[in-house]
């Protein structure tokens, strides 16, 4: 295979010395010829001048003097070797001091990970606290590696009670692919050879099994999302985007939306020192250009209209705590997300893990190596999708103002929730699961176009959607009534109105307010298929729900109407009272108050209703409504 | 129907690429430390990757202690000016014009005044936040516990048992006053790699890469090129005429000062021709550089100092 064309694996080693963890690491890059005769000299050194009659591997290994005299491994190390298919980059990390804030360091980019058993000791809680960190970074695959079988006589009882007694532990752990190995680091058996020793074993030997693991899966390469990096300006006739994909694959061509204005734009090319790109895909470096000349800059994303990740100012995070000073409730700080930074909180400790028993605990602080389930807050919204899904988009690190020192690893779960969002069976607008399978769709009895034609007028969806109290129902009732005046079908679907009854079941949580959208969409929906021009007002809040209503209606029919004013005014208008209310604290989850409004990226309308009456307004959208030919010029 | 692959080499890259825009977007006064070598034409190559179609926003500095090779000098000239680079070039000219020569001061010590205290110097005089540097976590044991960005307090020094936790490529590039960064964009690069990378971009390197045959004395196993003994005229206490001088067809694997760095054995004359060599290598490429080879810790203590 041309070196070139390799493939990479990068995998975590775990152990402590006693596991025999420097053997193994030592006999892999011996056998693969990736040590030197000075190195290995050096090492010879170092250990008859600490006295042992034998070169001791690990000298091979720890780079560090204190580690050296100590006779312990410090810090991650990284090694390298290579196969004739496959280069690995090894990240090393020791098993007992620091354990959680090395190893989750040495993990966090690896695709694999390699647990030792000493065979004579069995399932130390050691392995399981590796396990559990293996499982919460989400590295795609486990390999246990069943070490010193030579001092036990390579029985084969004995690897298949540790066998069994891992697979126990690790069902409670979200860990897909394990794979476990019987072998002797020292005598080579089953390193990189099959050994004769355990004929009863029939996997592959360790170095043939990491050969062997497909990587190339474990990407994400269907949401595209890109972070800007830095923006390019050489001259006045270029401008372009450097980052990385981090998920995701594009296109010259293809539509972008640019988070956080919500700018739409197409992708005008994909260009690279070595040529201009047909396509792009994760993890490649690039520099994007857009066909449209908007405001983009570093820690902006670049991700794709229909396929949007989550805003949201409040996240449900776990966190691995490594800094020496506790964690603290009244610090502001610096979350490194993606290209951004933000301010951040740690709002709330919902559990600390006892990593030994997996138990969980109350506590109100972290200290170095905890480990935990958080809700944070952050000043801006984050565009993030859930750890599990996209790696890239789903962690963070939390770093100190005062000492810029890195204080966490954090990794997104999604947004918290409370009892209130997970009563019942409410199903969200995303992935609306059919509970009425056998309902067989047969179309409708009379078409909508034979409706419009009687009705003289096209149907159309109008969705108005801004903070409480920004003039929606205003605008809405006046349109209602003009178009009304002029003979049309209409229907007004207000957000209050549906509360009091098809909604009358649900309350504001975000869950709640998903399936309070859906709801209103499809009523929507069955008006317009009798021809009705459908005025909707809902604060509607996030991105994603909006989405949804927008794909159930042909282009060119749905408006989505963004009615735009300061939350300072709405808050000064108050028709309802429910701002005071939210900022006392009665009402939770209030948008603009203490839960977010998501701008619509891309509206069909935007009206201003602090710069213009509600009369102009009506004016600006039957003007539309014309153009766009729903209603005749007469109206 | 596009496969999504990505080679090894396009993988390396694209990381590298990635922590040198990191620095450039978040850095105030980045620098790229250029030694000559093929580690730095590979980090200059990516360095021009990452900005393209525009040019990298930072200038090199290369920090000389004047015992290069004279072709070090002129490749540098050429390379520079053809890539349109601006290089700057920082000596120590104190201990340079005190005569400090590691076969009179010490190699501990002659690396310590003409190239880690040159080095902090320049840092302060610009006001340098940043400095890339070539180095490889395959080079040497202590390298291969650093992270890709290394922090130096304000006396440039390395603490490596306090390091920063470096997580997924989240890069924590906020420092305090007076600190500064080390950024290793070749962190994850093998020797291999660096010359397979220089034959798939035909990357220029200097010529004393390649073999050809040359006037050199064994001292300690090492090829010492004859050049090297007269060396800025000193050397006192060698006395070049009572050994024996050899002609052996030989190369240099790693660059460095004259004096410390030794050519190995070898006739590859061509970058293919290397690589298998690369590839059968015994021994490591520092094999030949004297200043590793003065202690166990060597390298460690260097970089604690403020060393790359």
């Amino acid at each position: 295979m041309p070196y070139g064309e390799k493939s990479l694996l990068r995998f975590a080693a775990t152990g402590s010395v006693d596991d025999g963890k420097s053997t193994l690491i030592g006999r892999l890059l011996c056998e693969t010829r990736s040590i030197y005769e000075d190195q290995y000299a050096a090492a010879e050194r170092s250990s008859l001048r600490r006295g042992f009659r034998e070169v001791e591997l690990a000298y091979l290994l720890d780079g560090l003097a204190a580690e050296r005299e100590q006779g312990i491994t410090i810090d991650v190390a990284h090694r390298y070797f290579e196969t004739p298919g496959r280069k690995f980059i090894i990240m090393d990390t020791p098993g007992h001091v620091q354990y959680t804030r090395n190893m989750v360091t040495g993990a966090s980019r690896a695709d694999c990970a390699l647990i030792l058993i000493d065979a004579r000791n069995g399932v130390l809680t050691q392995s399981k606290r590796h396990g559990f960190i293996i499982s919460l970074l989400q590295i795609p695959h486990l390999v246990v590696v069943v070490n010193k079988m030579d001092l036990v006589d390579y029985a084969e009882d004995v690897y298949a009670r540790i066998v069994m007694a891992y697979q126990d532990y690790s069902q409670k752990l979200d860990i897909h692919d394990i794979v476990f190995i019987p072998v002797s680091a020292l005598k080579g058996d089953n390193v990189v050879e099959k050994s004769e020793n355990m004929p009863w074993y029939d996997g592959p030997s360790l170095l043939h099994c990491l050969e062997n693991i497909h990587v190339a899966a474990d990407r994400n390469l269907v949401d595209f999302r890109f972070p800007v990096q830095y923006v390019i300006r050489p001259h006045q006739d270029f401008r372009g985007f450097a980052g990385k994909i981090v998920s995701g694959t594009i296109a010259p061509g293809e539509e972008v939306v640019v988070l956080p204005s919500g700018k739409v734009s197409t992708i005008k090319s994909v260009t690279t020192y070595d040529g201009e790109l047909q396509e792009a895909f994760a993890p490649q470096s690039v520099v994007l250009t857009l066909n449209d000349d908007i405001d983009v800059s570093r820690g902006d994303m670049l991700v794709r209209k229909k396929n949007l990740p989550q805003a949201e100012t409040r996240l449900d995070a776990v966190i691995c705590w490594m800094d020496e000073g506790a964690s603290s409730m009244s610090t502001a700080y610096i979350m490194k997300h993606t290209t951004r930074h933000v301010r951040a909180y740690i709002r709330k400790i919902i559990y600390k893990v006892d990593v030994d028993t997996l138990h969980r605990m109350q506590a109100d602080t972290f200290s170095l190596n905890e480990i935990g389930r958080v809700e944070m807050a952050t000043a801006a919204p984050v565009f993030f999708d859930p750890y599990k899904i996209n790696r890239a988009t789903g962690s963070f690190i939390l770093i100190d103002p005062l000492t810029n020192n890195t204080v966490a690893a954090g990794m997104i779960r999604g947004v918290p929730r409370n009892i209130r969002d997970v009563r019942g069976d409410g199903a969200g607008t995303k992935g609306v699961v059919l509970k009425s399978p056998n309902a067989v769709w047969t179309g409708w009895n009379i078409p909508r176009e034979a409706r419009e034609e009687r009705n003289g007028h096209r149907a159309a969806v109008l969705w108005l959607t801004g903070y409480s109290g920004s003039g929606k129902s205003t605008i809405a009732r006046l349109l209602e009534k003009r178009l009304f005046a002029a003979g049309c079908r209409t229907m007004l679907l207000d957000g209050d109105h549906i509360r009091h009854g098809l909604c009358g079941d649900l309350g504001f949580s975000e869950r709640d307010r998903q399936e309070n959208i859906r709801r209103a969409g499809e009523a929507a929906k069955l008006f317009f298929e009798t021809g009705d021009i459908v005025i909707c007002t809902f604060i509607s809040p996030f991105i994603r729900d909006r989405q949804f209503v927008r794909g159930l209606f042909p282009e060119k029919r749905f408006f989505e109407i963004h009615v735009r004013c300061d939350l300072e005014t709405c808050i000064r208008r108050d028709p309802h009272g429910l701002y005071s209310k939210a900022l006392a604290g009665e009402i939770a989850e209030f948008t603009g108050i203490d839960s977010p409004y998501e701008e619509p990226p891309d509206p069909e309308i935007v009206v201003e209703t602090d710069l213009h009456s509600a009369e102009q307004i009506v004016g600006i959208l039957l003007q539309r409504l014309v153009e766009e030919d729903i209603i005749g010029r007469d109206v | 129907m596009n496969s999504y692959r990505l080679s090894y080499l396009q993988n390396l890259e694209s990381e590298s690429i990635h922590i040198i825009r990191e620095v450039v977007a978040e850095f105030k006064n980045p620098v790229m430390l250029y030694s000559v070598g093929k580690d730095s034409s590979v980090m200059v190559r990516l360095a021009q990757k990452a900005f393209y179609p525009g040019r990298f926003p930072f200038p090199l500095m290369h920090i000389d202690t004047g015992y290069k090779f004279p072709e070090m000098y002129a490749f540098r000239e050429e390379f520079c000016r053809r890539i349109g680079a601006e290089l700057i070039v920082e000596r120590n000219e104190h201990w340079i014009a005190q005569g400090c020569h590691p076969l009179d001061t010490g190699v501990d010590k002659c690396c310590s005044y003409l190239k880690t205290g040159a080095l902090l110097d320049a840092i302060r005089k610009h006001g340098f936040d940043a400095a890339f540097g070539g180095a490889r976590r395959e080079e040497e044991k202590s390298r291969a516990k650093e992270r890709v960005f290394s922090l130096r307090d304000a006396f440039g020094q390395w603490e490596p048992k306090h390091q920063r936790p470096e997580l997924w490529d989240l890069y924590n590039t906020r420092i305090n006053e007076g600190e500064t960064v080390r950024v290793f964009p070749l962190s994850n690069w093998t020797e291999q790699d660096i010359w397979e990378y220089i034959k798939q971009e035909r990357i220029p390197v200097v010529p004393i890469y390649y073999a050809c045959e040359r006037e050199v004395v064994v001292r300690n196993g090492i090829l010492i090129p004859l050049a090297a003994c007269s060396a800025g005229n000193h050397g006192a206490g060698t006395d070049v005429a009572a050994e024996k001088v050899e002609r052996v067809t030989c190369r240099f694997r790693s660059l460095g000062c004259i004096p410390c760095t030794g050519a190995i054995p070898s006739t590859a004359t061509t970058i293919d021709e290397i690589i298998s060599e690369v590839r059968a290598a015994k021994k490591s490429e520092r094999e030949n550089r004297v200043i590793d080879l003065t202690g166990d810790s060597s390298m460690e203590q260097k970089k604690r100092e403020g060393y790359f």
